[in-house]
């Protein structure tokens, strides 16, 4: 039988054990089930493989994808290729940290607390906010919940979400809140590409019911939002601002903090984590102070132990579902904890330069990409906003069989758009990363314009 | 006082670098050019600066002042702690898997493909169920899931159905689950045996309600013995059964939730298939439907045809989408290596030992703490302190004392119904020598609560850091370093 190796108890200790119980034989202890529904037959699973013949099966299965170190890639849409630093791996593969559960015990998890609460301060620093909470499922959600908390916090029911905001972050908004009655209606671009504020503005004017507008930046289409002093004007109507960000375009960009938003969250999978086809990323979600208490999911926070000394625990538990159940805020258990620490693993080595020197870079190659391929004949840049990593394009053909005309030159190509924006067709959202050089830029050029 | 365990940010030095990157390669513009003056950030980005070796040598030190499975015995009941293989964390990072984009196209990731094919094949096969989606990522997320599916099925029926039946030994997560969908949450009291009692779960049900939600063995480690004559009652009444699968671990290769009657389950990959809990997650908590139900999974779900494997969105009925992507896949990868390697017989040998290992340390506790729901258990199963409380020294303390013998406790306080709760889950990777050292650990602890509770009460004394104030975090919550502090 396989798997025995993970199962250290032997036939005669069995067999002990189960005489010491007072069982006959191991059948006995599942008595309980009701014998219409016992199997009586062997589940029908493939056949079990050594440890050897399982990392041949999955290696195999692994050389069947194209794969980002072998393939050059421009694509981006809320999941980025950026440079993971070879001690992030090793530090959080320590697996003291990555075998725990949740630091329930806090005497002898100081470590991970100590981490998350070192993460939640990163995180602070780098929107500007006051407060953060120790991750949630992915960006998606994060901003989700950020929804959810600002409805609760204004006691309104009405949502204005951007046009701008990723497609899918959208359609998890609609599985969140449209179940518990909250309203979704949708903001319009201007042409410029960036969300057509006047109009939210005049929306929230019409209806005092708004709890939130929310809104991306760069937004899904690459494109810098610039909200001035719209926070101060939302503050007058009762409606607050919570936006999803890179976290990686905010060592240059004005923070949420600056702007004055309320609530502010984002994917934190550029900060370190592997793109692992989509998961397991982070969503991070910082706010004002005053919101501390209407956070979804973890905190932790700061104390003293019995001999003095300043330690961490989870903190504020009267929020969460395993205290207040059907009162909670969230339902949310399980988080992205070693995402978090991966997160706080890159900010650490990664410092203000590092994390500066990654955002230059990214907006000085997109810069040189966006000009090298809207040169082009055929190639157009469909908004003239302020960009950061990411720009749409309109583009001489079918983006699909650019595409696959792109990989069969080992580049991963651009984002086909007008599966989400129908209005936008023969469209491509270009992402350029840090990792990107001029050579490979040069390249995708060259292809580009070659491309019939 | 701070001397010994500084923060990253007391840590800093100025000049100080972690990264080596090349420099830039492309003709540069002036900033101004590219950014205009309202875009820039303005305030200085006061992260800490530190060189690697700093950075290495500060987690390398956290990571020393924490304690996971690979650390010892690790007992928390109803959270499956079991040995996770180290093949799982190899297979995940090969760059077939952890450099994959999620948006690259079907045609460019068929292996991944596969391989969530194959392992939906695996759990449906497990569970009874017809289809897989693997977009939830905690079992938490499941059960939102989940009941987003029951509420919009009812809907389809032209049934407006709002109450969901939950019983009082459940998790947290199912009752903020039902609020979270705006349903109404109706508590059932367990009967003296700790089951669901079918007199009272008929007193429940009406054309109000939407579903049940089941933890099957329970929280107290037992099996609901009348589950087919719930699962009867409950359809009659129009409604549904929603199987969390938190305890799966005890019945793999016993019996099935699709053979129970339940219409939605979801799993907890990182509990039952052995994937690390990574301090609190990553986890997974893929979703299957019967063939009634599957149709409101969220899209997209993996499709086969012939020897080409994609994402199939064509699902009109589904409920959408709750995450970003398509869930936690690197996790499904580690859950679909540990099930290769354990193979049909050493799932229901892991479900066994798990079973036996349990029953094993309910046998020898039961004398030294009260048992108020009797044996046989299946994976887990609860004692009370509350004749320990009495003398001064309840589960909390306990807890605390069993560190000191460098065990992580059993979960406290939970379930709810019992009295100074301590919820054990020993689970199958644990030799008989590791259960016996528990047993002896709880012996002497009972006998010190007898003699002087008082030194219980001081527990823990060589653990990182001593007992810690929760009362004083929660009640001035400093939840992040400050530099004026």
């Amino acid at each position: 039988m396989s798997g025995q190796h993970y199962l250290p108890l032997t036939d005669p200790v069995r067999q002990e054990m189960l005489a010491s119980v007072g069982a006959a034989s191991i059948e006995d202890l599942f008595l309980d089930i009701p014998s219409s529904i016992q199997l009586t037959r062997e589940l029908d699973l493939p056949p079990y493989l050594s440890e050897p013949e399982a990392l041949a099966h999955l290696r195999h299965l692994a050389a069947k994808n194209v794969n980002l170190e072998d393939y050059t890639c421009f694509l981006g849409a809320g999941a980025y290729d950026h440079y993971i630093p070879s001690a992030v791996r090793h530090l959080t593969h320590r697996s003291e940290f990555y075998t725990a559960y949740t630091p329930y015990q806090a005497e002898i998890s100081q470590g991970i607390l100590q981490a998350i609460f070192e993460y939640q301060t990163l995180i602070c620093q780098l929107t500007g906010m006051d407060v953060a909470n120790a991750s949630l499922y992915d960006g998606a959600s994060a901003l989700a919940e950020g929804a959810v908390m600002a409805c609760g916090a204004t006691g309104k029911k009405n949502v204005l979400v951007s046009r701008g905001i990723n497609p899918q972050y959208r359609q998890v908004l609609k599985s969140y809140l449209e179940v518990r009655g909250l309203e979704l209606s949708e903001v319009p671009l201007a042409a410029g590409g960036q969300t057509d504020l006047d109009e939210a503005l005049s929306r929230i004017e019409q209806d005092p019911e708004t709890a939130a507008l929310l809104l991306q930046t760069p937004n899904f289409l690459g494109i810098i939002e610039k909200p001035g002093h719209l926070a101060d004007t939302l503050q007058q109507h009762g409606t607050l601002l919570v936006v999803s960000v890179d976290p990686l375009s905010l060592p240059l960009l004005k923070t949420p903090g600056e702007y004055g938003a309320d609530i502010a969250t984002g994917e934190g999978q550029a900060l370190g984590n592997p793109l692992s086809m989509g998961g397991p990323y982070l969503g991070f979600l910082a706010a004002r102070e005053n919101l501390l208490r209407r956070l979804p999911g973890r905190i932790v926070g700061e104390t003293r132990d019995a001999s003095g000394r300043r330690g961490y625990v989870l903190t504020l538990q009267a929020r969460e579902q395993h205290i207040r159940r059907e009162r909670a805020t969230s339902n949310i258990c399980s988080n992205q904890a070693l995402n978090a620490l991966t997160a706080a693993v890159y900010m650490a080595l990664m410092g203000p330069e590092g994390m500066k020197t990654v955002a230059e870079q990214c907006l000085q190659k997109a810069a040189y990409a966006r000009e090298q391929i809207c040169a082009l004949p055929g190639y157009e840049l469909i908004f003239p906003g302020v960009h950061f990593k990411e720009f749409a394009v309109s583009v001489p053909g079918n983006p699909e069989q650019l595409n696959e005309f792109l990989l069969q030159h080992g580049i991963i190509g651009p984002l086909d758009l007008e599966q989400t924006y129908p209005d936008l067709p023969r469209s491509a959202l270009f992402c350029v990363t840090e990792k990107r050089s001029k050579t490979e830029i040069d390249t995708l050029a060259r292809l580009l314009e070659g491309w019939k | 006082m701070n001397a010994a365990f500084p923060l990253l940010f007391e840590k800093g030095r100025p000049g100080r670098k972690g990264f080596s990157l090349p420099p830039c390669d492309v003709p540069l513009k002036p900033l101004e050019e590219l950014l205009p003056r309202e875009c820039l950030r303005k305030s200085h980005l006061d992260l800490p600066q530190l060189s690697e070796p700093d950075v290495v040598r500060h987690y390398t030190a956290l990571s020393r002042r924490n304690y996971g499975v690979d650390s010892g015995f690790y007992p928390l009941g109803s959270c499956t702690m079991k040995y996770n293989p180290k093949i799982n964390e190899d297979v995940a990072a090969l760059a077939g898997f952890a450099s994959i984009h999620p948006l690259q196209g079907d045609p460019t990731y068929q292996g991944a493909l596969e391989l969530l094919y194959k392992m939906e094949q695996c759990l449906k096969e497990i569970t009874g169920m017809e289809r897989y989606s693997f977009q939830t990522v905690a079992g938490a997320h499941g059960e939102l899931t989940g009941l987003l599916m029951i509420l919009a099925y009812h809907r389809s029926r032209g049934e407006e159905r709002n109450r969901v039946l939950i019983p009082d030994s459940a998790h947290g997560t199912n009752p903020a689950t039902v609020a979270m969908t705006g349903c109404e949450v109706l508590q059932l009291p367990s009967n003296d045996r700790g089951l669901v009692d079918t007199e009272t779960l008929k007193a429940h049900l009406d054309e109000k309600t939407a579903a049940l939600m089941l933890t099957n063995p329970n929280t107290l480690g037992l099996f609901e013995k009348d589950i087919l004559e719930i699962s009867r009652l409950v359809h009659e009444a129009g409604g549904l059964l929603y199987y969390d699968g938190a305890n799966l671990n005890a019945i793999m290769g016993h019996c099935r939730p699709g053979d129970m009657g339940f219409d939605v389950v979801h799993l907890n990959l990182h509990k039952t298939f052995s994937t690390p809990h990574g301090s609190g997650g990553p986890g997974s908590g893929p979703l299957g439907g019967t063939t009634q139900l599957e149709p409101y999974l969220p899209y997209p779900v993996v499709a086969k045809d012939e020897d080409r494997y994609s994402l199939d969105y064509q699902r009109p009925r589904s409920i959408g989408k709750v995450h970003s992507f398509f869930g936690n896949f690197g996790v499904v990868v580690k859950a679909y290596t540990y099930i290769r390697i354990m193979g049909a017989r050493g799932l229901k040998q892991a479900s066994d030992d798990a079973v036996l290992n349990a029953n094993y340390l309910l046998n020898r506790l039961k004398d030294l703490y009260h048992l108020p729901y009797k044996g046989p258990c299946k994976h887990e199963f609860v004692l009370s302190a509350r004749l320990q409380k009495k003398r001064g020294a309840g589960a909390g303390d306990i807890a605390k004392a069993l560190l000191d013998y460098g065990i992580h406790p059993p979960t406290v306080y939970f379930p709810l119904i019992v009295e100074e709760a301590l919820m054990v889950e020993p689970t199958e990777t644990e030799s008989k020598e590791t259960l016996d050292h528990f047993i002896a650990a709880l012996k002497e602890i009972a006998a010190a609560i007898e003699a002087d509770p008082g030194k219980i009460t001081g527990a823990p004394f060589s653990t990182p850091a001593r007992r810690l104030d929760e009362v004083l975090a929660a009640r001035k919550p400093v939840v992040r370093w400050k530099k004026e502090q």
